[in-house]
Formats: structure tokens, C-alpha cells, sequence
């Protein structure tokens, strides 16, 4: 009985030791459940989110599960990525053709799921590369990159990748004003003479290929990010600009001497109109456009020769200047489409425009002068109020869909919740540290699902096991349920995440591709049957019609190869089973090895150097006779006369 | 004897399902095959209940050395087997109606019922037969060769009906729609003998 008293009372004061540390930590009271429970997806579960985090500099996508924070795959975009054999394949070397040549590597930045009525309709994601200006689209059953096109007259590609609600545009803005088109000249005639080109690239509806429709040629200030309108202000598109001052130096201290840029108001339906009826300059012109076709699993490289271009100040009501303070960065539409939010970031405070106002002020004619000859709005006819923060540095917001808007704030490293409309804030969680974007599964859309909200932060420092002076970025997610924001998971990021893409699992998951079938395998150099295989000899060009199944290549003995051949491994997997890829590579070979998933065809090209006989094998363990999966090239002297032959289980 | 002859005409007619549904099911579950591939075995030949099952089960199949799965044009049961369902409808059919117009008697319902089951336990020993062929002879070359604890040589018959555990793969027979459709039928028709002895009785 004494023991049992005894007991009794230490369990007390355990619990109340716990729920003494409760309170210290927690503000939220004793019901909400715990960070652990919200995030914790069991094995053998799925995640509720998709979430696609642009790679940066890695040139790649990620794809990751919201909120587990478990990374699934990195969709080859920009990059070459050997673990595929992206862009080392002679299929997928096309896919990185530019008119500057093959460009084997980009900077990643914005994903945008594809829409139809302002909501997210799974179809595609598009991204856009900054560096040589490209926006890809990635096909969201295959998960694959389906097709890139050049940006041409732009440099800096970075208020990109945003699409119309209809998914009408693809829209691709310029951050760093170049000549167009481009030409020798004297840097210090920047000023007036280099030109910032936005350029609306159309997307088929039914297959999702791009073709630039018209760039509209602005003058030359940094247009750095762009949203769409929608609701009541589709048909319209809004960038924010800094240097407007047109600085070609000591952008830092010179480009940041002007109180108010701009956002710049497109009224692109207009000027759609305007082309279609026959406007706009045709210019000479030369950029890529790079097609992957799913069904003969190859890429195809087009140059394009002429853009239509549209000089802003021949169509009458189709651009407006909105001044904003503080070198805006990030401009984000909200789901009904009336505010406009420009993030000054060297202020504390955030701008918002009416759209109505905007639209009222033009039909009023309330201009403040122009620039270049475009109209400029007066500032305190389209603000709808401003929202003073208190933090600094405000770089990106996002919506939950209840009239609620989330705002990152770089230098204060911090989100803050505020209210639509009242433009009070509502609650600040810090990050860790230094946020850039932030996203919300469907938070650029009518549609936003505010369950969580994903913070990508620019500086890890301390937040992980130390990995020498590189490491990975860190997010962290937030649940915005309830009233108040609850960080609720932490976890690194590949390459640097500017921005990231949501939507439910349910969106996409029932639609992706598990194999592809052999019998619409339509390559030129697949082998479809069990006994297609062969090796052709054409002058020095060798090509092996090889396939694969668990667990040999067919041919798995080749003789007759000589120093100084060129052969081409065209490699069939015949397998017709989810996840169930084959793996090529042989020694020496002086790129990638090949990842070839069911059912599809790929290309590796190799230049033997050495007489001998050289060993291939399989590279996924594929089967429990995986080690088994290998064969040999005999490599003879470049004038040796041994026959072509090969074989199988001989 | 109408209510009788009705259940007799309508009792053979579920028979007609085996054309389009699957007699029997057979599915292989394992780690790494969280969907479960699958075999129906239909009166005209076999399919994989996904697209490409057959294909994959074979490929697992070679290592331990079974032969691929018969192609209809392989087994003269699925020639066969249609025919002889063909018949036992029309059969039944015609019985039901003489019996509508009390040309025959409940003994004939019975009588068909009877026939029916014969015929469903030889198919049934025939398809346990050929079981025991696919499950047991083995390619004498095959990748794996795996032995019983006692030493003999470890076979693959999958079970005629119900569960069984081999290597990795949870192994399940079950009949499948058609056979159910089979089954309610021929209840039709012994329900049909059953009501028609009652009747007879009465008078």
C-alpha cells in the first residue's frame, strides 16, 4: 500500500513536470494535438499534398510530400542528371539544345501547375530557366520533361513561369534589360536603349505545346516577378519592376535611389486582340524549341527564326504603370482577384492595389505622367491599403482561401499571417532562416487548400548536423488550420527553392503512368519482340538493337567491334511491370549510364579506345539475379576483319 | 409446377455469365507485389485480371523453371468448355420449358441438376490435374532449384481453392464471378427439382 502511494505520487509530479513543460513551449493550449502527430505519415501511408520545389541552381524539380516533408523524386529539367542519362542519352540531348549550343545546365526557378478556371487541374507544371532563358513544361502523369522553349530578347528569365487561369499563357518576363535585338554596344548607353521583353507563350490546350505568341516590348527595367489576374482581373497580368532608375552598375546602391518602381499592368486580352488582328513587328530571330515525344521516347531540337513582337505604346489602354514602394519583388494576385500585392523589399511595409480602383483611376484617366509613353497611375488612386508589418524585407505572399494572406519576410526571417481587406496582422511565426518564397498548395489560385503553408528558407546555419561549410537549404511547415500558424516540421531542401507548387495527392496520384506500353513504343531503333535484337554495322557506326529482361540483355555477347567504331546502344526494356527499371553501362563509356524504365528505348553512345573485351551490366538491382545481368564486347584493332556477331545463351 | 418450370428455364440461363465473367480467380500476392497479380480463368482461356499479369507471372515463374501459361489454342478445354455450356443452357432451358407445358416431370430438373454437377467435379478434377502439371513440371534447367526441408524437390501447384504460402508469394483460389453466377444457377434448378417434388407430393 505504501509503494503504491509512493508511485502514485511520483507519476503526479512526472505529469506535472510534463505539463508544466507544455505550457512553457506551447501558447496553443492543451487540445491542439501534437507538431509529431500532424506530421507523421505511417509507413505504408501517403502523404495529402504534392509538393514541387524548384531546384535552383541544381537546374531540377523536386517532388515532395506535404507533411512529411519526404522528398520523392528530381524531375530532369535544365540539367544533365546522370542517374537517368538526361541529357547524356542521345534522346534527351536534344531537350538541352539552344541557340547558344547545347546548354547542359540552368537555374530553376518558378513552378505553376497548370489551371483551367483559376484551379489547379494537374495537367502539366511549367518552370522556367533564368540563366538562358527557358520555360519547360513537365508532363504530370510521367513526371517527365515534356518540352523546353527558348526565351529569345530576354536575359534573366526570371518573372516566369506564371500561367493565365485558363492556362491560356505560359508568361515569361525579363529581369536583366538587354539590346533588342541584341548588338555591340556601349554598356553605359543602357539607359532608354536596352529593352525588357514580356513574352506571352500560349499552350495548346490539348497537348500543352508552347509557341510564343508575342513579347511585348518594355522599357528597360528589371521586371522581376509577375502573377496573373484572375477572377474579375483575368485577361490581365501584373509584374513588379526594380530599377526603374536603369542603372548598369552598382545596381546594390543605384537602382535602389528611386522611392516608388512599378508594378506594371498588362492588359494582355487586349493586346492578344491586337495581334490577332494583325499587329505587332515580325523580327528575326533564333531560339529553340525542344519536344519529347512520350511514344518514341525522343526529344527533337526545331530553331525558330521569327518572333512577333509588340511595342507597348501602339496599343492604347493595354499597359499602366501602378508606382510601388521600395523595389518590389514579388507579386501575388489574390484568389478573388481584386488586390495586388507588391513586396517592397527594403521596406517593412506591404502595398496593396485594388483592382477595381486600378480599373476605376484608368477610366478616369487619373494619370501621374507616363514613362516611355506608358500611363502612370497615381499611387493613391489604386491603393487599397497597405499593411504594416513590422517586419522587414517582405519578398512573397501566398492565400489560405479564407481571406487570409501569409507573407515571407527575408530579413526579419519570418512569416506573418494578416487579414485581407482589414490589412491587420493576425500572427508571426519566425523561420529558420531567411525566407524566400512560401507556398500553399493551390495558394496562387482561386482555389487555395490553406492546410499548411511551406517556407523555403535561403540560410540553414544551425538547423541540421553540420555537413562542412555546403549543406542544404531548410523549409519548414507550418499548420494554418487554426487561427494561429503552428510550425509543425523541418526539413532540408535540394538545390535552393525559389518558389514550389502544391496541390492534392488525389489531383495527381490516380493518373501516374506506371509503365510505358511496348507495343506503342514507336523509336525508330526499339526492339518490340523477344527475338528482334541485332547489331547493324554502317561504315564505323555501329548500332546494337539490345533489350532487357529479368535478368539478361539481349544480345549479351557482341564480337566484331573495332577501335575508333561509334557504337549506339539503343536499349529496350521489355518489361511491362510497375517499377521494374533496367540499367545500362559499360566500361569506359564517356557519359552517363542509362535508366531505362518499362517499356521504353534509350540511347548511349560509345567509342571504344582499347582493343579488348570489354564487360556491360545491368545497373538497378532489378531481380534476384541482378549480378547475373551483364555481357561482353569484344573490341578488336581498327583493321582487324573479325565478322559482326552476337548472341544469346550460345 | 409453373413457379417450378419458371426457376428451371430461368436457373440455367446464370450459366450464360461464364461466357463474359471469369470461372475462377487466382491471385499472387507478395512484398513487393502490393497490388496482387492476378489470374482469371475464364471457360475460353485464361487473362490476367490487369493487363500485362500473365506476362509478369511467367517472368517471376521461370526462375523456379514452370512453363508459361497455356495460350487458349494451347488446352482443348477451352475449345471444349464453352460447348459443353452451350448445351447444358440450351438443355436446361428446353427441360424448364416442357415442364411449363407439363410435358416432363421435376425428376427431369433433378435429372439436369445432376448431369450439371458431374460434369462441374470431371471439370473440376481436370483443372486440379492440370494444376498439378503447371505446379509440378518443372525445367530441369531451371534458375532455382529449391528443396523441401525433408530434401525432396520443392513444387508449385497453387491450391484448388483457398490460401496457400509459397516462397514469398501469398497464393489465393477462389471462384470467381462467372462461377458464383454458375453456382446460383444450379441452386435455380435444385430449387426448381425441389418445388416441383413438393408440388407432386401435394397431389
Amino acid at each position: 500500500m505504501k509503494i503504491n502511494n509512493h508511485l502514485i505520487v511520483t507519476i503526479g509530479s512526472a505529469l506535472m513536470l510534463v505539463s508544466c513543460g507544455q505550457q512553457n513551449q506551447s501558447s496553443n493550449g492543451a487540445l491542439s494535438s501534437s507538431a509529431a502527430e500532424k506530421v507523421y505519415v505511417a509507413p505504408g501511408e501517403q502523404d495529402e499534398f504534392y509538393a514541387f520545389l524548384s531546384g535552383g541552381y541544381s537546374g531540377n524539380l523536386t517532388v515532395y510530400g506535404l507533411p512529411s516533408g519526404r522528398m520523392f523524386k528530381e524531375i530532369p529539367v535544365f540539367s544533365q542528371f546522370p542517374t537517368s542519362g538526361y541529357g547524356y542519352s542521345e534522346e534527351t540531348v536534344p531537350m538541352l539544345n539552344t541557340s547558344h549550343g547545347f546548354v547542359p545546365w540552368d537555374d530553376l526557378h518558378h513552378p505553376d501547375i497548370s489551371q483551367t478556371n483559376g484551379e489547379l487541374d494537374g495537367r502539366w507544371i511549367f518552370v522556367n530557366g533564368n540563366n538562358t532563358p527557358r520555360i519547360a513544361r513537365v508532363d504530370l502523369s510521367t513526371f517527365e520533361t515534356a518540352e523546353i522553349i527558348e526565351v529569345p530578347n530576354s536575359a534573366g528569365n526570371h518573372s516566369s513561369s506564371f500561367i493565365t487561369e485558363n492556362t491560356e499563357y505560359v508568361v515569361a518576363g525579363t529581369r536583366f534589360a538587354v539590346p533588342v535585338p541584341q548588338r555591340d554596344m556601349s554598356i553605359s548607353e543602357y539607359k532608354g536603349n536596352f529593352k525588357g521583353a514580356l513574352t506571352f507563350i500560349s499552350v495548346d490546350p490539348e497537348h500543352g505545346h508552347m509557341a510564343i505568341k508575342f513579347q511585348l516590348l518594355m522599357p528597360g527595367f528589371n521586371y522581376d516577378l509577375s502573377h496573373p489576374g484572375r477572377g474579375k482581373s483575368h485577361g490581365w497580368f501584373f509584374f513588379t519592376t526594380y530599377n526603374t532608375e536603369e542603372a548598369n552598375t552598382l545596381l546594390e546602391v543605384n537602382a535602389s535611389q528611386n522611392d516608388k518602381d512599378f508594378i506594371a499592368a498588362i492588359n494582355w486580352k487586349k493586346i492578344e486582340e491586337y495581334v490577332n488582328n494583325g499587329g505587332g513587328t515580325k523580327m528575326p530571330a533564333n531560339y529553340a524549341h525542344n519536344v519529347y515525344d512520350e511514344h518514341s521516347h525522343t526529344g527533337t531540337s526545331t530553331m525558330r527564326k521569327e518572333v512577333l513582337t509588340v511595342d507597348p505604346t501602339k496599343v492604347p489602354g493595354a499597359v499602366y504603370f501602378l508606382p510601388t514602394p521600395k523595389s518590389p519583388h514579388g507579386c501575388d494576385v489574390d484568389p478573388s482577384g481584386e488586390y495586388i500585392i507588391g513586396n517592397g523589399k527594403l521596406s517593412a511595409d506591404l502595398t496593396v492595389h485594388s483592382f477595381d480602383k486600378m480599373i476605376a483611376a484608368i477610366e478616369g484617366e487619373k494619370f501621374d505622367g507616363e514613362a516611355y509613353g506608358i500611363p502612370i497611375l497615381k499611387f493613391e488612386d489604386v491603393l487599397a491599403g497597405q499593411v504594416k508589418s513590422g517586419g522587414l524585407g517582405p519578398l512573397h505572399t501566398e492565400f489560405d482561401g479564407k481571406g487570409n494572406a501569409y507573407t515571407t519576410f527575408f530579413i526579419s526571417s519570418e512569416v506573418v499571417k494578416w487579414k485581407l481587406g482589414t490589412w491587420e496582422v493576425i500572427d508571426r511565426k519566425p523561420t529558420y532562416y531567411s525566407v524566400g518564397h512560401l507556398m500553399i498548395p493551390g495558394g496562387n489560385s482561386r482555389k487555395p487548400f490553406g492546410q499548411y503553408v511551406v517556407a523555403m528558407n535561403k540560410i540553414t546555419k544551425d538547423r541540421y548536423l553540420p555537413t562542412g561549410p555546403e549543406m542544404e537549404h531548410s523549409a519548414q511547415i507550418y499548420d494554418i488550420s487554426g487561427d494561429k500558424m503552428e510550425l509543425i516540421y523541418d526539413f532540408p531542401t535540394h538545390g535552393e527553392p525559389h518558389y514550389a507548387a502544391g496541390c492534392p495527392a488525389e489531383l495527381l496520384a490516380p493518373k501516374s503512368q506506371k509503365i510505358y506500353r511496348l507495343d506503342e513504343n514507336q523509336h525508330p531503333y526499339a526492339v518490340t519482340t523477344a527475338d528482334g535484337s541485332k547489331v547493324v554495322r554502317d561504315g564505323k557506326e555501329v548500332h546494337v538493337y539490345m533489350s532487357t529482361i529479368r535478368s539478361h540483355f539481349t544480345p549479351d555477347n557482341i564480337e566484331g567491334i573495332k577501335v575508333g567504331d561509334k557504337v549506339y546502344f539503343h536499349i529496350t526494356n521489355h518489361e511491362q511491370d510497375f517499377d521494374v527499371p533496367h540499367g545500362f553501362s559499360i566500361l569506359g563509356q564517356n557519359s552517363s549510364e542509362l535508366l531505362v524504365m518499362p517499356g521504353q528505348t534509350k540511347t548511349s553512345v560509345w567509342e571504344p579506345k582499347q582493343v579488348g573485351v570489354w564487360p556491360f551490366y545491368c545497373t538497378d538491382f532489378c531481380s534476384a539475379l541482378h549480378q547475373e545481368m551483364q555481357g561482353y564486347v569484344r573490341v578488336s584493332p581498327a583493321n582487324s576483319n573479325i565478322e559482326l556477331k552476337w548472341s544469346l545463351g550460345e | 409446377m409453373k413457379k417450378a418450370s419458371i426457376l428451371m428455364i430461368f436457373g440455367p440461363l446464370f450459366l450464360l455469365g461464364l461466357y463474359i465473367f471469369p470461372l475462377w480467380n487466382i491471385m499472387l500476392g507478395a512484398p513487393q507485389y502490393p497490388d496482387p497479380l492476378g489470374l482469371n480463368i475464364h471457360i475460353n482461356g485464361l487473362k490476367g485480371v490487369n493487363e500485362f499479369d500473365i506476362q509478369n507471372i511467367d517472368g517471376l515463374n521461370h526462375y523456379i523453371g514452370m512453363h508459361t501459361l497455356p495460350k487458349a489454342e494451347d488446352m482443348w478445354e477451352f475449345s471444349t468448355f464453352p460447348m459443353v455450356i452451350g448445351i447444358m443452357v440450351a438443355l436446361g432451358v428446353l427441360i424448364g420449358l416442357l415442364g411449363y407445358f407439363n410435358k416432363v416431370n421435376y425428376k427431369w430438373f433433378l435429372g439436369w441438376f445432376v448431369l450439371m454437377s458431374i460434369m462441374g467435379i470431371l471439370g473440376m478434377y481436370d483443372f486440379n490435374e492440370w494444376l498439378v502439371d503447371y505446379g509440378t513440371n518443372l525445367d530441369p534447367n531451371a534458375i532455382m532449384k529449391l528443396t523441401n526441408p525433408d530434401g525432396t524437390a520443392m513444387t508449385y501447384k497453387p491450391p484448388l481453392l483457398g490460401h496457400v504460402k509459397m516462397l514469398n508469394f501469398d497464393v489465393t483460389s477462389m471462384p470467381a464471378s462467372g462461377g458464383w453466377l454458375m453456382f446460383v444457377g444450379m441452386m435455380l434448378t435444385l430449387a426448381a427439382g425441389f418445388l416441383g417434388w413438393k408440388k407432386t407430393k401435394k397431389q
